[in-house]
C-alpha cells in the first residue's frame, strides 16, 4: 500500500491504473468528477437546445402573425376632390340629421366619377365603381355632418378603395399585368396605375380597424365592435368569478368542516378545473338561455359562461394562495383574542392577496382566449353594431377571428392576423401586469 | 432505557401541585389528539404573580398543556379535553365560554417571533383596537407606549413606531410580541419556549423581563433549558410522557429533587 | 420500578465524574496510610517512616489542587444539578478536610523525629492513649471513605458516633496529663509534646466527622455541618429518594 505522501504526487491517469482499493477517497473524487461534470454540461446543452428550440419556434410563429396582420393597419384610399351638389342631394345647411343620412351620396361619387374619369360602356362604368368601397358614401356623409358649411363646396377627401385595390396596391403593384389575379380588369388596372403615377393612390393608418365593428366588406372591417364585446364578458366574468371564487376559497379552507362533503366539493373543483371548455359553453346553452331566458350572444352570458370556467382556476390558486400564509401569523392573531372572522379578514386575506389576484389575472388572461364556449352560445353570430352595456348583442375578439379566418377575402386573411397581434399583445399585457402585481404586493413575513 | 418509555400506573404527583387562592387550577385535565392521549391526569395549580417553569423532555406534553389554559388547541380540530381549567375560579372549558375574551386575559408568547406584517404601532395596536380598549387616538397611544416600555422596547423603536415590525432583531421581535401580548392587558402570560430561536444576549434580556413582569403578571413558561428554568421560575414542574411527575419549589428541585425521573432528567440521564 | 439512570447520556461526563471520585478515594487512601505510618512512627519510634511522611505530604497537597481544579472544570463544563453538583460540592469540600489531615499526620511524624534526633525527650506517657486514639481515628478515615464510596449514610452516622468516643478518649488523655505534670512539674515538657500529638489525633478525627457530614449531604441534600448527633440522625430519615 503506497503511504499518503506519495499518493498525492500520482497524477490522474496513474491513478486511472490503479486497482479501486488502492486509490484514496481524494482520489477517487476526482476520477468521477470529470465523468459528472460530462453529464451536467450534457443536461446544460439539452436544456439551451430546448429553450433555443422554442425560440426559434416562437420567432417563426410571430414573424408569420407579423408579417401578415401589419398590413391589416393601413388602409389604401383615393385623394380626389367631390363637390357636395345640394340639389342633386336634395339638402340644404338646415336639413336634419336623418335627411343628411338618407341623401344619396352614392349616387353623388359615381356621377362625378364618371365625369372624372370617362369610362366608356357599362362594363367599364361598373368596373369603375367597383373600384370604390361602399364606405366612401359614409365618408362623405360624415364631413358634411361634422361642416354643414361645405355643402355646395369641393371638398377634398381620401376616399376609401375597395379591398380589391387594397390587397393590389400593398402586394400586387409590382407584378405585370397578366400575373395579377382576375379579380381587376386591364382598364381598372391601368386607372389604378394612373392614380398611383399622379400619387393620389396612397396607404394611411387604418383608423377604421379599431373604430368599427364587423362588416361585410373586408375595407370596412374592424374590430371594435368584438373588442368593446371582449372588455364586457371579462369585466362580467370578473365582477362575478372573483368574489365567488376568493370566497368560496376562503370558505373551503377557512371554514367548512372537514367531512365527506367538503371532500367531495374539493375534489369535483379541482376536476372542473380540466374540464374541456366547450362543455361550459353546453351548460350555458341548458341553463342560461333555455332555463333563465338570458339573451344569447351576449357579454352577460358570455361572462356567466367564462365565470364557471374560470371559477375553479380561481378558487384553486386562491385556495393555494391561502394555504401559504404562515400558520404563526394565525396562532399569533388567535393568542391575542381575535376571533375566527377576525383572523381570516385582517391576516389571512391581506397576506393572501397578492396570490389569489396573480391567479384571477391568470384566469382572466385564459378567458379572454377562449372560443368554443362562446361559439356554443351563439357568439357565432355576424354581429354588426358595438355593443353599448351587457345585454346588447355582441362578439368577442377570439370568436371575431375565427369568423374572419374563415372568410375568402385575401383582406379577410390580413385582418385576421391583425387580430390575432391584438389579442396577443392584450394577453402580454395581462401577464405582465401579473407579473409586476405579484413582486410589488409580496411581503416579508 | 426502553423501562422509562412507560407510564407509571396510578401516579401521584410528588411534591406540591396544588396551592391557596391559585390564580389557573387544573383538575384532571386529560388531553387526546384524535385517539392518542397526550396528557394524563394533571392537576396543577399556578398562583398568582409567580413564574412557574414547565419543564421535561421532548414530546412530554408541557406544550400541550400549556395551550390547555387558554384554550389554543382550540384550533385543532382533532385536539379533545377532559377535565376542568379553572381561571379565578371560573372553568374556562365551560360551555358557554367565549373564547374570545379568554384570550385577551391569558395572552401567549409563541417560541419563534411571528409579529404581524404591520408597523411596530399597528403590531401593539391591533390587539385593543379589536378588543375596543382605547376609545381614542390619544388613549390608544399611549397603551402601545405603556405596553411598549413594559417590553423594555421603547427606547429602541420609539422614533421609528412606524416601521414594519418584521424588520427588526430577532430578540427586538420577541419583546415586540410581548409588548403586543400585554397591550391587551392580560392576567396572565404563557410564554412557549420564547428564547429557544435567541442568541444569549436577547435571551438574558427576556429572562430579565420576565421577572419585572412578575409583579402585574402571572407567567406559566414551556423551556428546554434547565437553566433558564432555574434561572426565571418559582416553582418549577416536571413532565414525563404526558404526566406530571414533580412539582417543587425550583431551588428544591434543582438541588434535591423528590422524584427520580426529575433526578434523571435533570442530571441529564436521559431526555 | 427498576428503572437503571446510572450512566448520563454524555460518556465524557460520567468519565469526568468517576475520576474526580476516584481521585478523591485514593486521596483519601493515601491521607489513611500517612495517619497510620504517623502514629506508628510516634509509638515505634522509627524515624525512617517519619522521612517518607514527610515527603509524601507533597503529593497530597498537590492532589488537593488537582482534585478542586477537575471540580471548577465540571462546574463550567456541565452546570450539574441536583445529586452531581451535591456530588461536585462534597468532593470540593473532601478534598479539603482530606488535606487537613495530612498535615496533621505530617506534624506527628515531625514531631517523631524531633524526638528520635533527641530535640525532644521521649515519653511513654499516654502511650495507650495515642495507641488506642490513632487505631480509632484511623479505622474511622476508613469508614468515611467506605460510606463516600457506598452512599451509606449509616456508615456515615456511625463514624460521627465513632468522633464522640475518640472526643472522650481526648478528653481523658488530657485528664491524665494533667495528673502527670501535676505530679512531676520536671514533666510539663514533654506532658506538652504529647499534648500537640493528641491534639493532632482529635483533629484528624474531626475531620473524619467532617467528611460524614458531606457524605450525608451528598446522599440527602441535609446540610448537617454544626449539628449535633441527634439532630443528624433525624435529618438523614428524611431520605428524598423515596418514593411509591
Amino acid at each position: 500500500m503506497t503511504d499518503s505522501k506519495t499518493t498525492n504526487s500520482n497524477t490522474l491517469t496513474e491513478s486511472k491504473n490503479m486497482k479501486p482499493t488502492q486509490l484514496t477517497t481524494r482520489q477517487k473524487v476526482e476520477l468521477s468528477l470529470s465523468r459528472r461534470r460530462a453529464a451536467e454540461t450534457r443536461f446544460r446543452m439539452y436544456g439551451m437546445a430546448s429553450v433555443f428550440f422554442g425560440m426559434l419556434c416562437l420567432v417563426v410563429l410571430f414573424t408569420d402573425i407579423a408579417s401578415k396582420g401589419t398590413a391589416a393597419f393601413k388602409q389604401t384610399s383615393l385623394k380626389t376632390e367631390i363637390f357636395l351638389d345640394s340639389s342633386y342631394l336634395g339638402l340644404t345647411k338646415d336639413s336634419k340629421v336623418d335627411e343628411v343620412r338618407f341623401a344619396n351620396f352614392e349616387g353623388l361619387i359615381k356621377r362625378q366619377f364618371a365625369k372624372n374619369f370617362k369610362p366608356s360602356g357599362r362594363k367599364e362604368t361598373r368596373e369603375l365603381f367597383k373600384l370604390i368601397s361602399p364606405g366612401a358614401s359614409w365618408q362623405i356623409q360624415e364631413a358634411l355632418l361634422a361642416n354643414p358649411e361645405v355643402l355646395d363646396t369641393t371638398i377634398s377627401i381620401e376616399l376609401l378603395m375597395d379591398d380589391d385595390v387594397d390587397q393590389w396596391f400593398k402586394h400586387d403593384r409590382d407584378l405585370s399585368t397578366d400575373e395579377t389575379n382576375d379579380r381587376l380588369s386591364t382598364k381598372q388596372l391601368s386607372w389604378l396605375n394612373n392614380w398611383v403615377e399622379e400619387g393620389r393612390l396612397d396607404t394611411h393608418f387604418n383608423t377604421l380597424f379599431f373604430t368599427n365593428g364587423d362588416s361585410r366588406e373586408p375595407e370596412l372591417a374592424g374590430i371594435h365592435g368584438a373588442i368593446k364585446g371582449t372588455l364586457l364578458t371579462l369585466m362580467v366574468t370578473l365582477l362575478l368569478s372573483f368574489p365567488i371564487g376568493v370566497a368560496a376559497a376562503i370558505y373551503l379552507e377557512e371554514f367548512a368542516p372537514r367531512n365527506r362533503m367538503t371532500e367531495i366539493v374539493e375534489i369535483n373543483i379541482n376536476n372542473l378545473a380540466a374540464v374541456p371548455s366547450i362543455i361550459f359553453g353546453l351548460l350555458g346553452m341548458a341553463i342560461f338561455i333555455n332555463v333563465f331566458g338570458v339573451s344569447r350572444s351576449t357579454p352577460l352570458l358570455g361572462g356567466l359562461v367564462l365565470t364557471l370556467m374560470t371559477l375553479p382556476t380561481i378558487i384553486i390558486s386562491a385556495r393555494a394562495a391561502i394555504k401559504s400564509v404562515p400558520p404563526s401569523i394565525r396562532e399569533a392573531a388567535y393568542g391575542l383574542g381575535a376571533s375566527k372572522n377576525q383572523v381570516v379578514f385582517h391576516h389571512v386575506l391581506p397576506l393572501a392577496m397578492p396570490g389569489m389576484l396573480t391567479g384571477t389575472i391568470l384566469g382572466m388572461a385564459q378567458a379572454l382566449g377562449e372560443t368554443a364556449p362562446l361559439l356554443m352560445i351563439g357568439m357565432v353570430a355576424f354581429v354588426v353594431d358595438v355593443p353599448g352595456f351587457i345585454n346588447d348583442p355582441s362578439t368577442v375578439l377570439p370568436v371575431q377571428i375565427f369568423l374572419w379566418s374563415d372568410s375568402p377575402e385575401r383582406a379577410f386573411m390580413e385582418r385576421t392576423s391583425g387580430a390575432i397581434l391584438v389579442l396577443l399583445s392584450f394577453l402580454v399585457l395581462m401577464n405582465t401586469t401579473a407579473v409586476i402585481l405579484r413582486r410589488r404586493l409580496e411581503r416579508r413575513w | 432505557m426502553s423501562t422509562s418509555m412507560q407510564h407509571i400506573e396510578n401516579h401521584i404527583t410528588t411534591g406540591i401541585p396544588l396551592s391557596q387562592n391559585p390564580k389557573l387550577a387544573a383538575r384532571n385535565v386529560d388531553v387526546f389528539y384524535g385517539d392518542k392521549q397526550a396528557i394524563f391526569d394533571v392537576s396543577l395549580d399556578i398562583g398568582a404573580n409567580e413564574v412557574i417553569a414547565l419543564i421535561g423532555p421532548s414530546g412530554c406534553g408541557k406544550s400541550t398543556f400549556l395551550r390547555t389554559l387558554n384554550r389554543m388547541n382550540d384550533t385543532i380540530d382533532i385536539c379533545k379535553i377532559k377535565g376542568e381549567i379553572l381561571l379565578d375560579d371560573e372553568n374556562i372549558y365551560g360551555a358557554d365560554v367565549d373564547t374570545v375574551p379568554l384570550r385577551a386575559r391569558v395572552g401567549m408568547v409563541f417560541q419563534k417571533p411571528n409579529p404581524f406584517p404591520k408597523s411596530i404601532y399597528d403590531n401593539v395596536a391591533y390587539g385593543p383596537r379589536i378588543h375596543g380598549l382605547a376609545q381614542s387616538r390619544v388613549e390608544l397611544d399611549e397603551t402601545v407606549e405603556k405596553s411598549l416600555q413594559r417590553a423594555g422596547l421603547w427606547n429602541e423603536v420609539k422614533d421609528r413606531l412606524h416601521a414594519p415590525g418584521t424588520g427588526l432583531s430577532g430578540g427586538q421581535q420577541q419583546r415586540l410580541c410581548i409588548a403586543r401580548t400585554i397591550a391587551v392587558d392580560p392576567e396572565v402570560i404563557l410564554m412557549d419556549e420564547p428564547c429557544s430561536a435567541l442568541d444569549p444576549i436577547a435571551t438574558a434580556k427576556i429572562e430579565e423581563l420576565i421577572d419585572e413582569l412578575r409583579e402585574k403578571y402571572t407567567i406559566a413558561i414551556v423551556t428546554h433549558s434547565m437553566q433558564q428554568a432555574a434561572r426565571v421560575s418559582q416553582r418549577t414542574a416536571y413532565f414525563h410522557l404526558g404526566q406530571l411527575i414533580e412539582v417543587n419549589p425550583t431551588k428544591q428541585v434543582f438541588t434535591t429533587p423528590q422524584h427520580e425521573l426529575t433526578e434523571a432528567y435533570i442530571t441529564g440521564r436521559f431526555g | 420500578m427498576d428503572m437503571n439512570f446510572n450512566q448520563h447520556i454524555s460518556q465524557q461526563f460520567n468519565a469526568d465524574l468517576q475520576d474526580i471520585r476516584n481521585q478523591m478515594l485514593a486521596m483519601g487512601g493515601l491521607v489513611q496510610r500517612q495517619v497510620a505510618d504517623s502514629i506508628e512512627a510516634i509509638c515505634t519510634g522509627n524515624t525512617s517512616s517519619a522521612d517518607k511522611i514527610i515527603q509524601r505530604e507533597d503529593d497530597v497537597d498537590a492532589m488537593e489542587i488537582n482534585i478542586d481544579r477537575e471540580c471548577t472544570h465540571i462546574l463550567v463544563r456541565r452546570q450539574p444539578a441536583a445529586s452531581d453538583l451535591r456530588m461536585v460540592l462534597a468532593v470540593s469540600r473532601v478534598v479539603r478536610d482530606l488535606e487537613r489531615m495530612g498535615d496533621e499526620a505530617a506534624k506527628i511524624a515531625i514531631h517523631a523525629l524531633e524526638v528520635a534526633n533527641g530535640n525532644q525527650a521521649g515519653s511513654k506517657m499516654c502511650n495507650q492513649s495515642i495507641r488506642h486514639m490513632g487505631n480509632a481515628v484511623i479505622e474511622m478515615i476508613s469508614e468515611a471513605l467506605d460510606a463516600f464510596a457506598r452512599h451509606d449514610i449509616e456508615g456515615a452516622i456511625n463514624v460521627v458516633r465513632s468522633d464522640k468516643m475518640v472526643d472522650e478518649q481526648y478528653a481523658s488523655a488530657i485528664r491524665e496529663l494533667s495528673t502527670y505534670m501535676m505530679e512531676d512539674p520536671r514533666s510539663i515538657g514533654q506532658a506538652i509534646n504529647i499534648l500537640w500529638i493528641l491534639r493532632a489525633i482529635e483533629r484528624i478525627g474531626d475531620h473524619a466527622r467532617n467528611i460524614c457530614e458531606q457524605v450525608i449531604y451528598l446522599v440527602s441534600g441535609a446540610d448537617v455541618r454544626h449539628s449535633s448527633l441527634s439532630e443528624m440522625e433525624e435529618q438523614a430519615q428524611i431520605d428524598p429518594q423515596a418514593n411509591t
